[in-house]
């Protein structure tokens, strides 16, 4: 049974169909990488996951129950919306930690105020993500302190903070310095060798095509091509893919 | 020559601030506007509080609202409606003619005009309060309400722990202006026979027919309060923006 299976999510915007019939599934512990040039619908179809925008049509289902009806989307009360979301892990593309706080409270902020284990556990568990992403030096400073490939691990670990389902990423490393990227990468890495779901949206092909099991090419709000790694970027059917590749390669 | 200024400044002081236990009455007019002040600001910000909570979530949560319709909508589009009239009203008439309209006419039975100027100057206050409230709310990165959303967060976690706190330290100046003005418009107090600062400044003046230490002891003692103020304020501002570079 798949851990996540989407069927026929449109959502538009006004009258621009940005969504125009995406289905995917995923299994336990795969990670696909969504492609494809900007205005193909990609971080809108993560925000259609995470609730942030909700599909006109499609279902969404997770771990074989089904969590949104496009048709009955709008009636979904909001304790319901909240419930369902926690399915999901979101990683921003521009990080948005709370400033506020340290690095230590981003993570715990959100598990103390749903009340996921006592005080003591979630702080544990928090430093294990910490260290897991290798900032235990960092605990106590606050976001502004931090690197932006730092501030991005903290982002990772705030995410895994709620044990989602699916990890979703939105370009996680678009908003980074070159040499910034890998560590983030690095960690993402990390977490596929710990069995983790996850859906990154991104731009580095390289990643997508070393680390992914399965790369979804979009274009104008339609999977135009999916499939391994080395199929799709090996052997693309598409044209639009083809079109698609031999710019982002010119770009290297 | 210098010998005869002195002596009639010292008369002159004697004159307005001794005789008859003068000072008395000035440490009781500053009293009463620190005491008019002081309430009128707390509640200028329980109702700024009140009324930007409402404009802003209608705001931000008005589309999906509507959509879902019924009664809880009507309800709070009502609320809105009402927060918008009062800001219209508040911001669109001058404090002095509030003030004569409460003494006047809303509470022309009280007798305790103290209390009177409280709840006149609060409310003016609560309108600019809000605003400053408001845009401080706006202000803050919707990314943020992005953030809280997408951990689970209800939209009164995600304001109170997340984005109050944020809009609070950017709002922070501007507050300390509205305090300071708020501190010297009560100054019209006496309009409506209050002896705050202002008026006991003046009374004095018509007792002693001299113009100039009452008026400027006056003078001195709000630029001392205010001068205070913005120091406090400093102060509480670096220590909010310790988490920033």
């Amino acid at each position: 049974m798949p851990v996540l299976a989407v069927e026929n999510i449109m959502k538009s915007f006004g009258n621009t169909k940005v969504l125009r019939g995406i289905s995917f599934s995923l299994e336990k512990g795969e990670v696909v990488s969504i492609i494809g040039s900007s205005g193909s619908g990609k971080t809108t179809l993560l925000r259609c996951l995470n609730f942030l925008e909700f599909a006109e049509e499609g279902t969404i289902t997770v771990n074989g129950e089904q969590i949104y009806d496009g048709k009955a989307g709008k009636k979904m009360n909001d304790a319901e919306i909240r419930r369902n979301r926690l399915h999901f892990g979101l990683v921003f593309q521009n990080f948005n930690l709370f400033p506020q706080y340290n690095v230590l409270k981003n993570i715990t902020l959100a598990p103390s105020l749903l009340k996921i284990g006592t005080p003591e556990e979630i702080e544990a568990n928090a430093k294990k993500l910490i260290a897991r992403v290798g900032l235990t030096d960092k605990t106590e400073n606050y976001p502004c302190e931090l690197s932006g490939g730092q501030q991005q691990r903290v982002a990772i670990a705030r995410a895994l903070a709620l044990n989602p389902d699916i990890l979703c990423f939105d370009e996680p490393t678009s908003a980074l310095d070159p040499e910034l990227t890998g560590e983030v990468l690095r960690v993402i890495k990390d977490l596929k060798n710990g069995d983790s779901t996850m859906i990154v949206v991104t731009h580095e092909m390289g990643f997508a095509r070393e680390v992914s099991d399965k790369v979804i090419f979009m274009a104008d709000g339609i999977i135009e091509e999916e499939g391994a790694p080395e199929e799709v970027f090996g052997n693309p059917k598409s044209e639009k893919m083809k079109a698609f590749l031999s710019k982002s390669l010119e770009n290297l | 020559m210098f010998d005869e200024a002195f002596e009639s400044l010292k008369k002159q002081f004697v004159l307005n601030f001794l005789n008859e236990d003068r000072w008395k009455l000035l440490l009781k007019g500053l009293g009463r506007t620190l005491g008019i002040t002081f309430f009128a600001v707390i509640l200028g910000i329980v109702i700024g509080i009140l009324v930007a909570a409402v404009c802003s979530s209608f705001d931000k949560n008005k589309e999906s609202l509507a959509k879902k319709g019924g009664f809880g909508y009507a309800v709070f589009k009502l609320a809105n409606g009402i927060c918008r009239l009062y800001l219209t009203v508040i911001r669109g008439t001058p404090v002095v003619v509030q003030l004569l309209i409460g003494y006047f006419i809303i509470f022309k039975s009280s007798n305790n005009s103290f209390m009177v100027a409280v709840i006149i100057f609060g409310i003016n206050s609560g309108a600019y309060i809000a605003e400053i409230f408001r845009s401080g709310i706006m202000s803050v990165d919707n990314g943020q309400f992005e953030a809280g959303r997408s951990l689970g967060f209800t939209y009164f976690q995600t304001m109170r722990h997340i984005v109050i706190p944020q809009a609070f330290k950017t709002v922070l100046p501007t507050l300390c202006n509205e305090f300071i003005a708020l501190l010297k418009e009560t100054s019209v107090a006496g309009y409506v026979g209050i002896e705050e600062l202002t008026k006991v400044g003046d009374i004095i003046r018509s007792r002693t027919f001299s113009p100039y230490l009452p008026l400027f002891a006056v003078a001195g003692l709000y630029l001392i309060m205010v001068v205070i103020l913005t120091k406090l304020v400093g102060k509480l501002e670096r220590r909010l923006r310790k988490s920033e570079r």
